[in-house]
């Protein structure tokens, strides 16, 4: 590999690893990810591929209130270079991002934790109303995802594809790989599952179950389902809405709920 | 005195740095930094000397909610902000409580439209088509997704800052309610599709194997019986054993791990593949 190609696979993996923190232009994502490891490696569609396949496995993985997604930057930067410079298959990218979204994820939680301190020296920068101090304290954070990333995924780049690597990966079991792989057609599960606890709502439950019945007898795609969604929730709104309407009109103990149903304007909604 | 005003400008740079907001997230105040980066413009635009220190302090405190909806709160507390250095009477206890009543209902909207709904909608169309190698599907999901959020960052600046207290009393009223269910009943459609369709599991084993009256082999594996039942019931299952064990407190870490495990014991013993 070349020194202008690790210069930009440096720049890549720093930048999925701010995205990871971020989750705001979604760079860390596998399908943003891959796509410009394979650039930067010489193999865009390879990246591309794989990016698809990861993010097929990765679509729960999500930051929702203080839980933390597997990380998916380090796994698909790191996985992305295994398969194109290391050669190897892009199911064993598969099983290997696995376990690499977990070890991403550990880093992750290593620099939120020294962040802190960085947290407590912008309060000190408060007191002296120093504003560029608090900045350079939001910056530091920043750089410390960045070099989580970067840095082990320089450090692979450069051994990938040696003997001594090819050897190790070839030496994992097969029952692991395989297994880490059947591990990843569900392992979405636990993304889901923390969504659904978040909305917390015995009552809804209806609508996941709808969405699960339509899913498994037809062949309506996502976008499907989001148009089904939302036409679902505007009548469930509608429905909240007669229901206050009636309760309205009984405290004040006169009109009728067809009469109050009339009051209600549309327009509020969105 | 000169009233003082929040510019154009200023309001830019919240936008701008709002894209920033978890930069420097940690487990003692989360996006508290951020938070109070994004209101430096707006800030030092009002305030002087031991005002601006008392500002910055208050706006260091904790703070959490999904990112997008968080401009909103930003254009929110930048106008209150604008009002008590105007002198108005908002105490920091005010300006506190506000913020702290916005990140849950925000929050509330937001994870189930932004994270449950509109990226795994955008991932999975452009996942499908970067299967083929094809540049458009990585292409697709990026512009489409950050057009959104771009959107949403630079309307809730300025919506929330020129509506300010006034969209404060709404959010404790019903509008904000309907939109909370709304955005969960779309959000728990999506995911019931997501658990049904975006998870893979095969169970090969054998169950029974006859040659039927025409001379056929039939294989009846733990899959196919699952199949003429009802397909997908064991993620669904899976996903109900998760919600348990992470309602019960298990580090979501851990579940994976786990997770992990029963994909490698359960290829060993022939029970997956």
């Amino acid at each position: 590999m070349s020194e202008v190609q690790l210069i930009l696979l440096f720049i890549v993996a720093a930048i999925t690893g701010m995205a990871s923190v971020l989750d705001e232009a979604q760079f860390h994502r596998p399908i943003i990810a891959c796509t410009l490891t394979g650039m930067v490696l010489g193999d865009t569609t390879t990246g591309v591929i794989l990016g698809g396949t990861l993010e097929m496995m990765a679509l729960g993985w999500m930051n929702v209130g203080a839980a933390m997604a597997p990380d998916a930057a380090l796994a698909s930067v790191v996985s992305a270079i295994l398969v194109i410079v290391g050669h190897q298959s892009i199911g064993a990218g598969i099983a290997l991002a696995v376990p690499l979204a977990a070890a991403g994820q550990v880093l992750t939680i290593f620099v939120r934790t020294i962040t802190v301190f960085f947290q407590h020296l912008a309060d000190k920068y408060a007191d002296e109303g120093n504003t560029r101090g608090i900045e350079l304290c939001h910056l530091a954070g920043l750089i410390l995802q960045a070099l989580r990333v970067a840095l082990p995924a320089v450090a692979i780049a450069m051994v990938a594809g040696t003997d001594t690597v090819n050897n190790a990966l070839n030496s994992i079991p097969e029952v692991i790989t395989r297994g880490l792989q059947v591990a990843g057609g569900f392992i979405v599960v636990v993304g889901y599952a923390m969504v659904i606890n978040l909305m917390n709502a015995q009552k809804l439950m209806v609508y996941f179950f709808l969405g699960f019945l339509i899913a498994v007898f037809t062949d309506v795609n996502l976008i499907g389902f989001g148009a089904i969604g939302a036409i679902c929730a505007y009548f469930h709104i509608k429905d909240m809405q007669k229901d206050i309407a009636i309760q309205e009109a009984a405290m004040t103990g006169g009109g009728g709920g067809g009469g109050a149903d009339d009051d209600i304007d549309d327009s509020d909604l969105m | 005195m000169e009233e003082k005003k929040v510019t154009k400008n200023d309001l830019f740079w919240t936008f701008i740095r709002s894209n920033f907001l978890l930069g420097s997230f940690n487990f003692e105040r989360m996006q508290s930094i951020g938070f109070c980066v994004s209101m430096i413009p707006i800030l030092k635009r009002i305030y002087k000397g031991d005002e601006l220190k008392a500002a910055l302090k208050r706006h260091l405190e904790f703070f959490n909610t999904q990112p997008f909806v968080a401009a909103a709160i930003m254009g929110i507390i930048g106008a209150m902000e604008e009002k008590r250095a105007n002198g108005a009477d908002i105490s920091p206890a005010t300006l506190s409580g506000v913020k702290v009543g916005l990140i849950g209902p925000l929050a509330g909207v937001g994870d189930p439209i932004f994270w449950g709904t509109i990226r795994p909608v955008l991932a999975a169309l452009g996942a499908g088509i970067a299967l083929t190698g094809s540049l458009i599907g990585p292409l697709i999901f990026f512009v489409a997704f950050n057009a959104i959020r771009l959107a949403t960052h630079w309307y809730g600046v300025q919506y929330g800052y020129s509506k300010g207290t006034q969209l404060v009393e709404n959010i404790g009223g019903n509008e904000m309610h309907f939109l909370t269910e709304g955005a969960s009943v779309l959000g728990l459609l999506v995911m019931g599709a997501l658990v049904a369709k975006w998870t893979s599991v095969n169970m090969p084993l054998v169950i029974s194997e006859y040659d039927n009256a025409m001379g056929e082999h039939v294989v009846t594996t733990l899959q196919t019986i699952f199949d003429s039942l009802m397909p997908s019931i064991v993620p669904l299952l899976m996903t109900f054993a998760c919600m348990k064990l992470l309602k019960a407190g298990m580090n979501p870490l851990l579940v994976i791990i786990g997770l992990f495990a029963l994909g490698i014991i359960g290829y060993a013993i022939g029970l997956f593949a």
